[in-house]
């Protein structure tokens, strides 16, 4: 009962701070999504990391190093400790800067105008809704299952998911942008002490210390693989790392980087990100491994970290640990629902002239409404739905938003890129994701187990097309491999073969430089790929 | 100089980027750092600490100096600024 009332406890206080920042919102959009921009380095900093960290972080990751071993960090957490920061300090300043300047508060809004046209920009806004959403609605999962596990089964998964619902819903449609970095704040700080102190408390109540579990799981023949990638294709490792360009693109991401108050907030971002990401990701993903040993023949092994709380930390600690846990699932939760909110707000109630019918006030209104409306739906879809479809979606999605990176790479530094390419790499991913559940769904029946090599999916097209345990691949590669590299190159020949954006917009996004685009420039077209309203502010 | 500069920035990211694929470690588990941490963990937890040091350079050599003096083009709203709760 402890772990409950420390969660509970750890509720109200994200509560609390919620309707502090409530009493601090202005009913402008630009305050209520964007916090007026005026987020500091610290907070920053810490809110893009709980924007980017789901549960998945500390549960998911040490379930698998429990399935997988070892391999799990440089396949997941190194690469993203390289990739993450990376697109940050390249793509993520460039937002801000355009945000800044012309008032974007989304990335559809900024594709809108930067290729004058409004077609292309509902095309992106409708696949990354599509995207988002099951990724929302898992989040919702992972916390009712969180709750339900920490309480012993106490509160049941219906309720432990209507808790985490309510939370998120309440703090996001009071504080809006502002309560939303508040309370990531204190989430932050929570998870990213979880692992070490984890790691320490465990560590105290083991004789004999690490060393002698890691001993014994070597000179097993049936777990050493733990320890080493031998299980591991060194095409699919690599292929992971393809994998991180999707956190820039997801909207969450994307419009936290238009809050900051300047643009040297990204500085200390940057820099702390991929230590921030060891913090969490080292501790779980080795004690998912020391779990193999403590606590062997797991049906669920996502719930290994709470097993070794349970059973090795005092009941208070385990209590505070698991409000880490529902920390990192809140955290992202709560940014998810706030972009989608964004998202219906700007790019399709303000962009179709809602705001100007109804005022700024109107639309935080309609914003608060829709969150309301949006948070009971992936509630009932959460208690409706069995888990593993939203996976799947989910691992979709990150594919699907990487492979729209080479188009925002081709919006920020490519003046010769066109709507027309845009459009096309749009599609080219749409297609990719389509084709790629439909073989996974067909494969599903011949899946090897877990160990044994992969399969062919049709003899006739031989490698082409593979099916592993859990993926699909191409010629042993994840389909995020294919998916990136034909999203930029079909970027590059849709937009050398079509007019290029009109002198002016390019002048616009590109002050600076003498444009390099040739007597091509065409005037902007008129229609639904003219030049789009002016970005609604 | 500028060329010269992005070439670097280039270069420099693109090593650290392969040498994420450490196809030496893959099958050993020796030596065990500290003890307790398999070599194939522990070089990737060294790469983060990598990855931290690249960031803190680019920062330094990279930083997009102009964009901090980005000043806002929208029109003024102070009319439509509204009330608090």
């Amino acid at each position: 009962m402890i772990p409950v009332i420390v969660v509970a406890i750890y509720l109200v206080i994200i509560a609390v701070i919620g309707s502090i920042a409530f009493r601090k919102t202005q009913a402008n959009t630009e305050d209520f999504f964007l916090a007026n921009r005026t987020v500091g380095s610290m907070v920053f900093f810490l809110s893009l990391f709980a924007t980017n960290m789901t549960a998945f972080a500390i549960l998911g990751s040490s379930g698998q190093a429990y399935r997988q071993g070892i391999g799990i960090y440089g396949l997941m957490a190194s690469s993203s400790g390289l990739v993450i920061p990376l697109t940050i300090f390249f793509i993520g300043t460039r937002l801000w800067a355009l945000g800044k300047r012309f008032g974007h508060q989304t990335q559809v809004s900024f594709f809108r105008d930067r290729w004058e046209c409004s077609t292309i920009g509902t095309a992106i806004f409708v696949l990354s809704v599509v995207m988002l959403v099951p990724y929302m609605i898992i989040s919702i999962m992972g916390g009712g299952r969180v709750l339900s596990d920490i309480s012993g089964g106490r509160v049941v998964y219906p309720l432990g998911c209507a808790v985490v619902a309510l939370v998120v819903t309440a703090n996001v449609f009071f504080g809006g942008m502002r309560g939303t970095v508040w309370v990531n704040i204190f989430q932050t700080i929570l998870f990213l002490l979880f692992g070490a102190v984890a790691v320490a408390v465990i560590s105290h109540d083991l004789p004999g210390g690490f060393g002698d579990y890691i001993r014994k799981i070597a000179s097993n023949p049936k777990t050493g693989f733990l320890l080493t990638r031998e299980r591991m294709p060194e095409r699919y490792f690599w292929s992971y790392t393809f994998i991180p360009l999707s956190s820039i693109m997801f909207p969450h991401m994307a419009i936290m980087c238009f809050a900051a108050r300047k643009v040297t907030a990204f500085k200390r971002t940057v820099v702390l990100y991929p230590l921030a990401i060891m913090a969490i990701w080292l501790p779980c993903i080795f004690l998912g491994v020391i779990g193999t040993q403590l606590e062997p023949g797991l049906k669920n092994p996502d719930g290994i970290l709470l097993h070794l709380l349970t059973d090795h930390a005092p009941v208070w600690l385990a209590g505070i640990l698991g409000a880490g846990i529902i920390s990192a699932v809140m955290g992202s939760d709560t940014h998810q629902v706030l972009a989608i909110s964004t998202m219906f707000t700007k790019d399709v109630f303000a962009h179709y002239g809602g705001r100007t019918k109804y005022g700024e006030k109107g639309s935080v209104l309609f914003a608060r409404g829709f969150i309301l409306a949006v948070t009971v739906i992936a509630y009932l879809i959460a208690l409706a739905t069995p888990e593993s479809i939203f996976e799947l979606a989910v691992r979709f999605a990150f594919s699907g938003f990487a492979a729209m990176s080479p188009v925002m790479i081709a919006a920020l530094f490519w003046k010769r890129s066109t709507k027309h390419g845009a459009l096309a790499s749009t599609l080219w991913v749409a297609a990719w994701l389509v084709l790629t559940w439909y073989i996974q769904r067909i494969s599903d029946g011949i899946a090897p187990k877990p160990g044994q090599p992969p399969v062919l999916v049709f003899s006739a097209l031989g490698h082409l097309f593979e099916r592993s345990t859990a993926n699909v691949t191409v010629f042993g590669f994840l389909p995020v491999v294919p998916m990136v590299l034909g999203s930029a190159a079909v970027m590059v020949l849709f937009s050398l073969l079509t007019p290029a954006p009109s002198r002016a917009t390019i002048e616009k996004y590109f002050p600076s430089g003498e444009t390099d685009v040739s007597e091509q420039t065409a005037k902007p077209a008129i229609g639904t790929c003219g030049r789009s309203p002016a970005p609604s502010h | 100089m500028k060329a010269a500069k992005a070439l670097l920035i280039t270069v420099l990211v693109l090593l650290v980027y392969l040498v994420h694929q450490d196809f030496w470690n893959w099958k050993k588990i020796d030596p065990l750092v500290f003890g307790f941490l398999p070599v194939g963990l522990a070089y990737h937890a060294g790469y983060s600490i990598l990855a931290a040091i690249l960031m803190a350079f680019l920062v330094r050599i990279a930083w997009p100096k102009h964009l901090e003096h980005v000043q806002s083009e929208q029109p003024d709203r102070s009319s439509d600024q509204p009330e608090r709760h």
